[in-house]
């Protein structure tokens, strides 16, 4: 009876498989609704995406891989033992942008509030292993009340393993925030710690101490949207870098920034086809002659990358200083440029800091920076040295040297004093050095040093008005011009505007295998 | 660039972008320029006056420990301020003597409410 027994013996196997099958598949469906109805409907009502959308809004179709799905929540008190959590909170995994695995993470407000408990954190500090190892891009969507209380210490263990990881990972794979609902108390230095953090209107609040507390412990009265909204940290604090009016701008421009950078600081970014800026970009005609006057610097960088795409960082905060991603010849180079049209284009504390922590951002992921210099000097005002200017402005000048990626500057007007020095000079050791015929390099402009120099002339002319407009002409021909410091070898070429784009494409081929060593040290230290 | 009125500078998109007349003045040099609302909103710096005692935190007044007229050394106890559940001594920032004081016992103060004013004695004690 062998035959007849191995038939019986495989529909038994075939009716328990089924079983299983069936089984799987409920527990997944169950699992994969995630937060009941009411709690789905009331996201929605807020005019936020469920994570799960939010997932596939970022992702390449098709492309998103899920991991622990069947994790169970660790708590075991306050009579929560029986308490389903679907995926405790959290859904992690991998997936394609643009072809380019990515680790990803969001939080499911819809369960539990998206607190984090003990197994919530320990399926983010996965991924974050994964995606070091694999070097790939981390990008984490925070929508969370915060820790999960009834999980005590353990909540707060979870998140030092992530800010842990978040450290690690620095400068090793690209890491991106996405504050898609609250994100308070000790939650938001994850966020803090990464490269880049996008808010959306109406929808991001992030904050440390939140109204309550405020009014409870110093009597002021804050509306939440004022305290900690994307508006003001995007215009504000600058803990931002992206505003987007809703979540699906926001993940477009996600997808955006991630095609201009590498996946890993090993890899250089992708290279796309090599693209003429756009015909009527007349580079000639945008810059005023006279160095009083406004413009908008982020014109001469269109007027030089391909298709004239600019993708500018931090729009809204620090406007005297521009920074942001644009290719040249297919391949992803980090501009930096003073901004004449916001605060005539000064440094001061909070330009420092953009300007700096961007270049850093470009050396730890092999970007060339471009620097356009047209600098008054720094902002004077006892606000801003109360504030550190000289802590904040030293950033800069350690951001430039430090780095040991391709730096070209180009000095497309003024460029004075302290100014001078601090945006990519020779000095820091940029590769190249061009300035345009106008360019004035001096140590302050000719109003200021003709003060000074000739004070003795202009206090006992005749006319001294007169006199001191003599001076400042007289000064303003001698010295405010490119070809003081093209004589002492400080700047490599003097070009005309519509050159720069050649001589651009020029230093970009000649440095693509720069290779400089640092002296050996643990870290430096930057003056934070 | 294209022809437009005085202040308007055109982008490189044809958007005109409008300078309101403001000026910037570095090191001698007026600049034309946006000024940011930072700079706008920033606060004047006030020196400090010595014989002003102000709340540094928002609590209640649990103690006033001198009275009008009478003369304090420097770093003399003055006022007893209860905020965040800590009884904050607040003591003379200087030798002298006391003008007026502004609150009561029991009372709610603000950050930066003037708590009492001295002023300089003829005989200053310290």
């Amino acid at each position: 009876m062998p035959v007849a027994g191995i038939a019986a013996l495989s529909t038994r196997f075939t009716m328990a498989f089924g079983n299983k099958i069936r089984d799987f598949h409920e527990k997944r469906e169950k699992l994969l609704r995630g937060g009941s109805k009411q709690t789905v409907e009331k996201q929605k009502a807020m005019g936020k995406l469920t994570a799960r959308e939010r997932i596939n809004r970022l992702l390449d179709k098709d492309s998103f891989t899920e991991y622990d799905l069947f994790v169970k929540h660790a708590v075991h008190d306050f009579d929560m033992g029986d308490t389903s959590l679907p995926g405790d909170g959290v859904i992690t995994g991998t997936g394609t942008v643009d072809g380019s695995p990515v680790a990803v993470y969001a939080q499911d407000f819809t369960v539990a509030g998206g607190s984090l408990g003990l197994m919530h954190s320990r399926k983010i500090t996965k991924i974050m292993d994964y995606a070091l190892q694999m070097r790939m891009p981390l990008i984490g969507i925070n929508d969370s009340g915060g820790a999960r209380i009834q999980e005590g210490v353990n909540s707060l263990a979870g998140y030092g393993e992530i800010f842990f990881r978040n450290t690690m990972l620095s400068g090793v794979v690209p890491q991106i925030s996405v504050i898609l609902g609250p994100c308070a108390g000790g939650a938001v230095y994850s966020p803090a710690l990464t490269d880049f953090v996008f808010v959306v209107d109406n929808v991001s609040k992030m904050f440390i101490t939140g109204p309550e507390v405020i009014k409870a412990v110093l009597g002021e009265e804050i509306a939440m949207e004022d305290l900690g909204g994307a508006r003001v940290h995007s215009e504000i604090s600058g803990n931002a870098h992206f505003f987007d009016e809703d979540e699906e701008e926001c993940f477009a421009r996600i997808r955006k920034l991630l095609a201009f950078i590498p996946g890993n600081n090993s890899e250089k970014a992708r290279v796309l086809k090599a693209e003429e800026p756009l015909a009527d970009h007349g580079i000639d005609s945008i810059v005023p002659d006279d160095p009083t006057l406004p413009y908008d610097v982020r014109d001469v960088i269109k007027a030089v990358v391909d298709s004239s795409g600019f993708f500018e960082i931090m729009e809204n905060f620090a406007g005297s200083i521009v920074i942001g991603f644009g290719r040249i010849e297919g391949r992803t180079a980090g501009f930096v440029a003073n901004q004449p049209l916001e605060m005539a284009g000064v440094l001061d504390v909070d330009s420092s800091d953009k300007a700096a922590r961007f270049i850093r951002f470009c050396d730890a992921f092999n970007i060339p920076v471009i620097t356009f210099v047209d600098v008054p000097g720094y902002l004077p005002g006892a606000d801003q040295e109360h504030a550190g200017l000289i802590r904040h402005g030293a950033k800069i000048l350690y951001s430039y040297s430090e780095a040991t990626v391709p730096k070209i500057t180009v000095i497309l007007r003024k460029a004075y004093g302290g100014g001078y020095i601090a945006m990519g000079s020779r000095h820091l050791r940029a590769d190249f050095v061009f300035a345009w015929p106008a360019a004035e390099i001096a140590v302050m402009g000719p109003e200021g040093a003709a003060n000074i120099i000739f004070r003795k002339e202009i206090m006992s002319s005749g006319d001294p008005e007169e006199m001191r407009r003599q001076k400042i002409r007289e000064y303003r021909k001698k010295f405010a011009n490119p070809y003081v410091a093209a004589s002492e070898g400080y700047i490599d070429a003097v070009i005309e505007p519509s050159e720069t784009r050649k001589y651009l494409v020029h230093a970009l081929r000649v440095t693509e295998n720069k290779e400089i060593q640092l002296p050996p040290k643990k870290h430096g230290l930057p003056p934070f | 660039m294209k022809k437009t009125k005085e202040g308007e500078i055109p982008n490189i998109d044809g958007e005109i972008l409008n300078i309101e007349e403001e000026i910037l003045n570095i090191d001698g040099t007026d600049y034309r320029t946006r000024l940011s609302r930072k700079f706008r909103n920033r606060t004047p710096f006030i020196p400090a006056d010595p014989f002003l005692l102000t709340s540094i935190i928002p609590g209640t007044i649990l103690d006033i420990l001198v009275k009008p007229g009478q003369q304090v050394k420097k770093g003399e106890p003055l006022i007893i301020l209860e905020a965040m559940k800590m009884q904050n001594m607040l003591k003379s920032p200087a030798g002298g003597t006391i003008k007026m004081i502004a609150v009561g016992k029991g009372e709610k103060v603000g950050k930066g409410t003037v708590l009492l004013r001295m002023e300089q004695s003829q005989r200053s004690p310290s």
